[in-house]
């Protein structure tokens, strides 16, 4: 096995440390330098990673991820999204079931599965498709997929709400059984239907169907209140309203086992960007106003919103390359994820990186049932990290990218700070911020 | 001078839109002559590229280029890229390479003109010849220059003017862009509509609202109503077309509501029965024909700014 040595990093943005790896786990954390002389010349390390002045964090994991291979290999393949999540600094993504075929058959699951091994990158983690085909309709076998290789745990028909409600209720009693949960994709069908963007003024001035807050935030309040009456675990995707916000904290208070996600552009960007009507900025759910923005913002650094999740979804140029109707929906961003929560959390002062690693490695791994993922960085712990320098910029360009796709709202953008090594375990998959094959 | 493109009302400034009205009221003097040709645009290239189907507004565009001595062709591509045929950028491409210097689009998609103006594949001017539900600002224009004949001896803004627009003011571009232009205008706008037909956050649009057609009437001086879709039964807009027509519809009673000398508009096609009644169609106070006629002459000043002035040439060559 390699063994490893990431010297002078900093922990959470703490003391300055030296990180000994050997068997894909952490072995040694020593002051940094104190190994250097007499140590370091009988110590040989089979990779050596300067990190002098970068904060370490537990490798991120995604639970929101769209791979979509099988089926739309021109947009993203399992190899190009673990090499875009690689690169962002994710030792674990979570692929997204609405595949072609959709991830809904313990065969589909195993072979995405499979692929992520084979390309060695990161821990992909299939999600399942809670009904069969994504319908709505009919449960798919849960139970298998759960009991297959793929270990699958977390459920969703994201991109489609589980809108039937004996249908959510069955699925969230059912997972109960292999500690599986729901992600929902909370959005009203009939309150959406042709929906472009966020309903409100603008919307209305732009003459875009408007795609209502309460659309999504009845969904979620029906849903706590099926989690709590059959006690079982909900996850919502990508919360993206004030009043989801108030909804999700009214149901923790009162003891439901809710967990919740927010994606990097909904604590960035607001809906004035539809008024270019560019279909860059074309997203499920919509961009939002700026106090949706900032309830977001607040519930991430209050708990309220557990985790960060990048819904990373690609799409060919030429689904976006079009007038906004006929535009797809969706942004990439695994690779832009982390400088945006630095520059929205810790430039800020909101949280410091300890919080920010809970929100992006600790909670998302917990909630997903993932082991070996979002550990404590202590002696012992597998050697899944991220180290982050922030004296460099990422700047963000077509050229950049990782993913096959380039469909980010982000480009001409620069962030400070940018995603230096990757190691996963125990192998270095970032060195200086280029992807290792 | 006008910008290089028409996009929306909310583009133009009072003094640009009273421009256009003015030029509009020199070209209809030429509209009067036995030859009604002027050789402006001889040379120049006009696309008419129509994603929708609309006779009225494509005709009126296609006469108004000819009339100036432009080159016109006509693109109709029924179904758009959502419909799978050629996307907006290809079609854009061709029309590019074909030297287009205007390109005049009707897109069921709102924002589709901007889009090809911004997107940066055509070099030519884009004037919006109505987009989804958003605007249809020559529309607007040529309701101006009608409201400004009959109640303002044809110069100067609409200061004052009051003007009711009645009908599906949600899925109308009309209302979008007349509200904006009017306002600019200095026109007293009141929409009316069941709650259903109004967009979220209209309190904030430069206008009044009622849900009474009946209280306003009385002081209007001319009654702009919306064509109104009986496929929007579907959408539970309203309960029935009889209903709707009861409430919102202007017949003969709600006429003699009126002040003697207002003008009843209405953008066309007509809905005879629904929005409104025969009798009222075909009164003296409708001016619906006058508005297609004074429609050429809008689009012939519009086509005429944006084209003809020498500045907008030296621009293109940069």
């Amino acid at each position: 096995m390699t063994s490893m040595i990431i010297r002078g990093a900093q922990p959470y943005g703490e003391v300055a440390q030296d990180i000994e790896i050997s068997d894909g786990v952490i072995s040694r954390i020593s002051p940094a330098g104190s190994l250097s002389g007499e140590d370091a010349s009988h110590e040989a390390f089979d990779v050596e990673l300067e990190a002098a002045g970068c904060v370490l964090l537990p490798g991120l994991v995604d639970l929101h991820t769209h791979l979509r291979e099988p089926g739309r290999e021109d947009s993203e393949t399992i190899a190009t999204g673990s090499r875009a999540a690689a690169k962002g600094g994710f030792t674990c993504v979570h692929a997204m079931a609405n595949t072609a075929p959709v991830a809904d058959t313990a065969g589909v699951v195993e072979q995405v599965w499979r692929r992520g091994v084979e390309t060695g990158l990161v821990d992909v983690r299939p999600v399942g498709a809670v009904t069969v085909g994504l319908q709505g309709a009919q449960l798919a076998e849960l139970g298998a997929m759960a009991s297959s290789a793929a270990q699958v745990r977390v459920f969703s028909d994201d991109g489609l709400c589980v809108h039937d409600p004996l249908l959510m209720r069955r699925a969230l009693e059912y997972v109960k059984a292999f500690d599986g949960v729901v992600a929902q994709h909370a959005q009203d069908p009939r309150l959406t239907e042709g929906a472009q963007m966020n309903e409100g003024e603008l919307s209305g001035r732009l003459g875009l169907a408007g795609w209502p807050a309460v659309a999504e935030e009845a969904i979620i309040a029906r849903d706590v209140l099926l989690t709590e009456h059959v006690d079982s675990r909900l996850h919502i995707c990508h919360v993206s309203t004030a009043g989801s916000v108030e909804v999700v904290r009214w149901a923790k208070a009162r003891g439901i086992p809710v967990t919740a996600e927010a994606t990097p552009h909904h604590l960035l960007l607001t809906e004035e960007l539809v008024a270019s009507f560019d279909p860059i900025y074309k997203v499920n759910p919509p961009l939002r106003r700026e106090e949706d923005v900032m309830a977001l913002r607040e519930a991430v650094v209050d708990g309220t919103i557990d985790i960060i999740a990048t819904d990373h979804a690609p799409h060919p140029r030429e689904d976006k390359d079009c007038e906004w109707a006929a535009a797809a929906m969706g942004m990439i961003g695994l690779e832009t994820a982390l400088p945006i929560a630095s520059q929205v959390f810790i430039e800020s002062g909101l949280m410091d990186w300890r919080a920010l690693g809970e929100r992006m490695s600790v909670t998302p791994a917990r909630i997903g049932r993932v082991a070996d993922q979002g550990a404590v960085i202590e002696v012992g712990a597998p050697a899944n990290l991220v180290v982050w320098d922030p004296s460099q910029s990422t700047v963000v360009t077509p050229a950049m990218f990782e993913s096959k796709s380039a469909n980010s709202p982000y480009l001409d953008r620069s962030f400070a700070g940018a995603v230096r090594h990757v190691v996963f375990r125990g192998r270095p998959t970032v060195v200086s911020g280029e992807v290792v094959s | 001078m006008l910008g290089k493109h028409l996009l929306s009302a909310a583009d133009l400034t009072r003094d640009q839109a009273l421009l256009i009205l003015d030029t509009t009221s020199e070209l209809a003097a030429v509209a009067d002559r036995s030859v009604k040709k002027l050789p402006t645009l001889r040379g120049r290239t006009v696309v008419n590229l129509f994603f929708e189907d609309s006779t009225r507004t494509r005709l009126s565009f296609e006469l108004a280029a000819k009339r100036l001595s432009a080159d016109v062709i006509t693109f109709s591509a029924k179904g758009s890229s959502v419909s799978k045929g050629e996307s907006l950028k290809d079609t854009a491409l061709t029309l590019e390479a074909m030297g287009a210097d205007a390109v005049i689009i009707r897109h069921g998609a709102s924002g589709a003109p901007q889009r090809l103006a911004t997107a940066g594949w055509i070099d030519g001017a884009v004037l919006n010849a109505g987009d989804g539900t958003h605007e249809h600002p020559t529309q607007a224009l040529l309701d101006a220059y009608t409201l400004r004949r009959h109640t303002r001896g044809g110069h100067g803004d609409l200061s004052g003017v009051r003007v009711v627009i009645v009908g599906d003011v949600l899925h109308s571009r009309v209302a979008r862009s007349n509200v904006l232009l009017l306002e600019t205008l200095g026109a007293e706008v009141t929409l009316v509509a069941p709650p259903t037909l109004l967009p979220v956050g209209f309190e904030n649009w430069p206008c009044k609202v009622s849900y009474h057609l009946d209280e306003v009437l009385p002081n209007a001086d001319a009654v702009m109503m919306l064509r109104v879709q009986a496929e929007r039964m579907a959408g539970a807009y309203f309960p029935s077309t009889l209903e709707y027509s009861r409430m919102y519809g202007l017949d003969a009673r709600r006429m003699a509501l009126m002040a003697p000398e207002a003008i009843v508009m209405h953008p066309g096609p007509m809905n005879r029965g629904l929005e409104i009644s025969a009798d009222v169609a075909d009164a003296d106070r409708a001016v619906v024909v006058e508005q297609v006629a004074n429609g050429v002459n809008v689009r012939m000043a519009c086509l005429y700014l944006l084209l003809g002035g020498a500045s907008s040439e030296g621009e293109g060559s940069q």
